[in-house]
């Protein structure tokens, strides 16, 4: 019988949507599920996690170290918890939190880590994408407790379900204090979330500004009630921020409705929208490899194209 | 301030990579092969930060078999003072080498680690943060830009959410990500300069690391293919066919 602990992730008081997701590969574990909350004062993202169908208990690790998202610090805490409550398996969303925090929590642990869960064949056994998902590889592990990250884009979100139990609880782990949060620089946007929205419109490096970025893309955007990424060639030329890059190394994003201008489809940005249920690509080139995974492609004139595809949606 | 930096081999980023027809893994035979692209990156940040006075010596160390003294090489004609091999002829997972990188980091008293924060054959995205937990020490993953100074990195980090900034103790682990900067084009001179530099060979055995049990292969597999779409000629087009897939109204 598994017993999966997740480690929530969240930021601001509120749980991240990526933790939903991490309990759904999790009910494919079977076994009991246990959502672990570490903050300074975790009493609303427990809330929020306890209302998640699937979950069987929140656990709420309440410390004033636990202030910011440091796997420095939390990574201890998790290994504890992780022996204290016999956890046969310790998942983390893949975001860029979890990234970060689990192969800590490996290595204390002294297992190796999956990387990537995008399907799971049985409690020890599941899929994971290799060289930016162009070879899917089958791995099992002998190791307990297994130590994973979740592949967001390949998992939905679990639903709302009846509150269960909040636990608090404390761990005795010894807390480092060699790393210090300095802060954190983030857009701030009325737009749908670019990890969760179901459509996207993405730019690359062809709008040639950011100018171009707010005069072509946004519109289309508004009108689709999109989120809006960019390749890699457009935050390295400055256009959008980091935090925009969808691709191997990026976001990688599942939208029901994806839509590439001006992007050429490198294999790394393909990698991160393979899920896409469906996508759109418009761009001048007929040879650009995105027309490759593209369900619907248009060739043309960008700066021609998207004021007449904005005003006639 | 001494660095150690740690490369990877990997099959060269502009492979387009074939599975075995026996799903048994991807084809690396004959296979152009260059240094991980985010460890240039690290590779690159040691030298900038030695240029600019702040690391005395750069070590670049890595895991393999014998033709990953190439990538060694790189590292040297990089500017890496010298080298050191670990030889281990068999498939090499993170958990065993990020043993024998806190090893090496132990031994060399390194102040600082670089390495890339991923490889882009396995994608494992490991290896670096699991060294900084056996060695309990700092870690600031996905760097876009680090600031060295006496004792202690400002670290501004690429997440989700934006970016973030650490300030962390050395010794420490710093993970480099795609904007940190752009790795120097290898000239001639510094490549043969390169062959001539010391290139030590140790054995797992030598740094008393034993090999972490590994995490199984079954199969490798191509992935699902999307069906073929159509290319449309106009925006009116476009339109009907995005309403007739009731993707718009």
């Amino acid at each position: 019988m598994s017993k999966v602990l997740i480690v929530a992730e969240h930021a601001n008081g509120k749980l991240n949507s990526s933790t939903a997701k991490a309990v759904t590969a999790a009910q494919k574990l079977g076994g009991d599920v246990e959502v672990v909350v570490l903050a300074a004062d975790g009493a609303a993202v427990a809330g929020e996690a306890a209302k998640l169908a699937g979950v069987k208990a929140v656990l709420q690790v309440d410390n004033a170290a636990n202030k910011d998202p440091l796997a420095a610090v939390l990574a201890p805490q998790v290994a504890e918890l992780a022996k204290a409550r016999s956890a046969s398996h310790v998942l983390v969303a893949g975001s860029t939190f979890g990234r970060d925090l689990m192969p800590r929590v490996a290595a204390l642990l002294g297992v190796p880590q999956v990387s990537d869960i995008m399907l799971v064949h049985g409690p020890s056994k599941f899929d994971r994408p290799t060289y930016a998902g162009n070879a899917i590889v089958t791995v099992e592990t002998t190791a307990s407790p297994v130590v994973a990250t979740v592949r967001m884009a390949s998992f939905a979100a679990a639903t709302s379900g009846a509150a269960v139990g909040i636990e608090k609880v404390t761990t005795s782990a010894k807390l480092p204090t060699h790393t210090r949060y300095l802060g954190i620089e983030s857009h701030k946007s009325e737009r749908p979330d670019l990890q969760s929205a179901g459509r996207v419109v993405s730019g690359g490096r062809a709008l040639a500004s950011g100018e171009n970025f707010n005069k072509f893309i946004v519109p289309l955007a508004d009108k689709l009630g999109a989120a809006i990424g960019a390749s890699r060639a457009a935050v390295d030329s400055g256009y959008v921020p980091n935090d925009m890059q969808v691709g191997q190394t990026g976001k990688i994003i599942a939208p029901e409705l994806y839509v590439a201008i001006g992007i050429s489809g490198a294999i790394q940005h393909l990698a991160g929208i393979k899920d896409a249920r469906t996508i759109v690509a418009i761009n001048k080139d007929p040879e650009a490899p995105i027309f490759e995974v593209a369900d619907i492609g248009l060739v043309g004139d960008l700066f021609q194209i998207l004021p007449e595809l904005t005003s006639k949606l | 301030m001494k660095a150690l930096v740690s490369v990877k081999r990997v099959v060269d980023y502009n492979v387009r990579i074939q599975v075995k027809s026996d799903g048994s893994g991807v084809v690396t035979d004959g296979v152009k092969h260059s240094m991980n692209p985010f460890d240039e990156i690290a590779m690159e940040e040691a030298v900038r930060q030695k240029e600019k006075g702040k690391i005395t010596e750069i070590v670049a160390v890595t895991i393999g078999g014998d033709k990953n003294e190439e990538t060694l090489r790189s590292a040297l004609a990089f500017g890496a003072d010298r080298a050191i091999h670990i030889k281990e002829a068999g498939e090499v997972q993170p958990l065993t080498a990020a043993q024998a990188f806190a090893a090496v980091m132990k031994k060399e008293g390194a102040q600082v680690l670089f390495t890339g924060k991923q490889a882009i054959d396995d994608d494992a995205n490991q290896t670096g943060q699991m060294v900084a937990a056996l060695l309990d020490i700092a870690q600031a993953t996905f760097a876009s830009k680090v600031e060295l100074d006496a004792g202690k990195a400002t670290v501004t980090r690429e997440v989700d959410a934006g970016l973030e900034t650490l300030e962390v103790d050395l010794p420490a682990v710093i993970t480099t990500d795609l904007r940190l900067n752009e790795p120097r084009y290898l000239k001639l001179p510094d490549i043969m300069k390169a062959k001539k530099k010391p290139v030590e060979a140790v054995s797992l055995g030598d740094l008393g690391v034993q090999a972490a049990a590994p995490v199984k292969h079954v199969k490798t597999a191509n992935p699902p293919v999307r069906g073929k779409g159509v290319v449309v000629k106009t925006v009116d087009e476009l339109v009907s066919a995005l309403k007739g897939k009731g993707l718009v109204s």
